[in-house]
């Protein structure tokens, strides 16, 4: 493995409100190879959306990146230094070109007075070189394969006349017509029905297959992760607090939080185990806990340590890390549970 | 769980009628097309379908919330009897104090202009059950320490609180006047996972506690198989198969059942591809299928499904299911993917 994809490292995002500067983001790193799907677990408020909107530069204007932060895009013809990009006409590289995005809410996403056609065609015109009627040609066959049928009829119809599941589609093909290098995918499938979403699933990993391209996968669904993503990184309160490979995080989860995640999931092939829920609740972003983000919530946490000290990554097998005090105990615990 | 029977739902019908014709009638749409089943006193039932299978409307139907166009649901708490298809609106009045519902979004249900004391107890000041304002006070601390809410929360409101806090409230809300029949329509649908177990447990402890039977809608198969005592599940307005939890789960008769079953993304990552895929979408309830309603989608279709209604048959204990060949298929099944 040569260069990453994409590079980020130290990304810090706080938001300038009326009640003062949140941080939603702490400074977090992560790389995406090319043909690599990395899973972003979090629950709601985790700030994983926001970090993936910094990647396109498409957080609001009371944004404020930290002085260390670096997000880098490395092409062909040499990397983009994407924080450091200023004019909108320079973002379009991040916008649609070498990256695209898929939003959870497609009939949000689509513009309800303009066909479908019609924005998959102005897209092409804007990031690629290909006249109008090529432009048409190329999404029609989008369309067919993502599944939709009769494509030649369905690029005149308006998102309205499309289900859920089409629209999806749609936005999948949309956002790969223009063969960008790093999907993001922001809880894809969330808003669609299980059978619906397993379809979806098959479809981007097929696609995966096929133009070879990177994906940020974002979802608070640890089963979609675990069937779609190659590694995974679990964020609270705008850490990252564990990563690795998709396998060894869900089979020897290292962070008590991790930990808890997989608890408080239900399991169909063990209906008796309870549930066991994550005490507590998420702090607001206004009142961030000192030491480590997790002590609030924690069943291991040591008074005196966890609420004053933050804790580093703690490297458990190679490229598997947890950053928490305990974390070698609770990899070891789960070893042992898991033989 | 043998004792008597609390709701029966006799071939009930929910119709609604599509905007008006000059010549001829009108298309009706048939969210709910002759549904019949029975809930025990003291059940947790679950009820669970894609959208637009009907399941929230047969919940509303047993509310009284939507016109009901044919067919009966009786009711029998032991206190008092009705036909809650042709309730009276005095018995009604009475009615809505026994049959409570709990919604999906806590955000979107409680009033921002209300405090947590005054939500709680509109219930009691509506349906006139307390006659003094200490004796209102004492019934929603009561219910407010049930529902772990804090009594400092009280004079609070709803902005204030977290997701499964104010879930925790609408739940009190629904408690507070003692009903014995609760309808919770997703109720967990829109609550990060570390909370959602935690509402679980929290409606299992109170529904023990305070003796209710529950009808608990929900998309989500692995939530409803670690809640409900007994299941049912819901394709375009019928029901295609009812059976206890445990047998649902080990021994799906329907395909429709079988294919929720198998799309549940696993969490083991090493168990993709065992999945057995729908195709398509559910076709719209105004227009469905001929036939048996799922044959449009089932892997296993025949002639036969296509012009035979299947008829509701019992397979075990219990085990209710309407296909033609449940039989042919149960011998052929695979055992349920780990989830």
């Amino acid at each position: 493995m040569t260069k990453p994809l994409m590079s980020v490292k130290d990304l810090t995002i706080q938001f300038r409100t009326d009640e003062g500067i949140i941080t939603t983001v702490n400074e977090i790193s992560f790389d995406i190879a090319p043909g690599e799907v990395l899973g972003l677990v979090g629950e709601s408020g985790s700030g994983k959306s926001v970090s993936a909107k910094a990647l396109m530069r498409l957080n609001a204007g009371n944004a404020i990146y930290g002085p260390k932060s670096s997000i880098v895009l490395n092409l062909d013809d040499g990397p983009v230094d994407v924080l450091a990009l200023r004019r909108e006409k320079d973002m379009q590289v991040v916008r649609g070109g070498a990256v695209s995005m898929i939003f959870q809410e497609p009939m949000a996403s689509f513009a309800p007075a303009i066909s479908i056609g019609d924005q998959m065609v102005e897209q092409l015109l804007v990031h690629t070189n290909m006249s109008k009627k090529e432009a048409r040609e190329h999404s029609i066959d989008m369309l067919a394969r993502v599944g939709i049928s009769e494509p030649s009829k369905r690029i005149d119809q308006y998102a309205f006349e499309f289900s859920g599941g089409m629209r999806q589609r749609a936005m999948i093909a949309m956002a790969l017509s223009t063969s960008p290098k790093l999907l993001i995918a922001d809880e894809p499938t969330t808003a669609l029905d299980v059978t619906i979403q397993a379809q979806v699933i098959d479809l981007m990993k097929e696609l995966v297959d096929e133009y070879g391209m990177g994906i940020l996968f974002i979802t608070h669904d640890l089963g979609v992760i675990a069937q779609t993503a190659d590694r995974v990184a679990v964020m609270y309160l705008g850490n990252v607090i564990e990563t690795g490979e998709v396998r060894d995080v869900i089979r020897h989860p290292s962070h008590p939080y991790t930990k808890g995640l997989l608890n408080a999931i239900p399991h169909l092939h063990d209906l008796d185990r309870p549930l066991t829920p994550v005490p507590g609740d998420i702090p607001s972003p206004l009142e961030r806990p000192t030491g480590c983000v997790f002590h609030t919530r924690c069943a291991y946490a040591i008074p005196g340590k966890c609420d004053r000290e933050i804790p580093s990554p703690n490297t458990m097998s190679p490229g598997h890390t947890s950053a928490c005090f305990v974390a070698k105990e609770i990899h070891n615990n789960e070893a042992e549970a898991v033989a | 769980m043998t004792s008597s029977t609390h709701i029966s739902v006799k071939d009930i019908g929910v119709h609604f009628t599509l905007g008006r014709r000059l010549i001829g009638k009108p298309p009706v749409l048939r969210a709910v097309d002759g549904v019949s089943l029975d809930i025990p006193k003291g059940c947790f039932f679950g009820l669970v379908g894609e959208s637009g299978s009907g399941k929230t409307t047969l919940g509303r139907a047993m509310l009284k919330a939507v016109p009901i166009t044919t067919g009966h649901i009786k009711y029998d708490d032991g206190d008092v009897q009705y036909d809650i298809a042709t309730i009276g609106k005095d018995e009604l009045k009475d009615y809505r104090s026994r049959a409570q519902l709990i919604f999906q979004d806590p955000y979107a249900a409680l009033s921002p202009r209300m405090t947590v004391r005054d939500i709680i107890a509109e219930p009691l000041e509506v349906m006139g059950i307390t006659k003094t304002r200490e004796e209102t006070d004492n019934r929603v601390r009561e219910i407010a320490a049930k529902c772990r809410l804090n009594l400092e929360h009280l004079r609070r409101f709803p902005h204030a609180f977290s997701g499964g806090q104010r879930q925790r409230i609408s739940i009190a809300r629904a408690l507070v006047c003692e009903p014995k029949f609760i309808v919770a329509d997703e109720s967990v649908a829109a609550l990060d996972v570390s909370i959602q177990a935690d509402i679980l447990n929290l409606l299992k402890q109170l529904q023990q506690d305070m003796d209710i039977t529950f009808l608990f809608i929900s998309h989500d198969l692995s939530v409803v198989a670690h809640t409900c005592d007994h299941v049912a599940v819901m394709y375009l307005g019928r029901l295609v198969e009812t059976a206890p939890t445990r047998s649902l789960f080990n021994a799906p008769r329907h395909p429709y059942t079988k294919a929720l079953l198998s799309a549940i993304p696993s969490l083991d990552p090493d168990d993709a591809g065992r999945a057995q895929r729908l195709s398509g979408e559910i076709p719209s309830p105004a227009n469905p299928p001929d036939g048996c309603r799922f044959h449009t989608r089932c892997p296993h279709a025949r002639e036969k499904c296509k012009i035979d209604v299947p008829k509701w048959r019992q397979m075990a204990d219990e085990h209710f299911v309407s296909c033609h060949y449940a039989e042919e298929l149960a011998e052929a099944s695979e055992p349920v993917p780990a989830g």
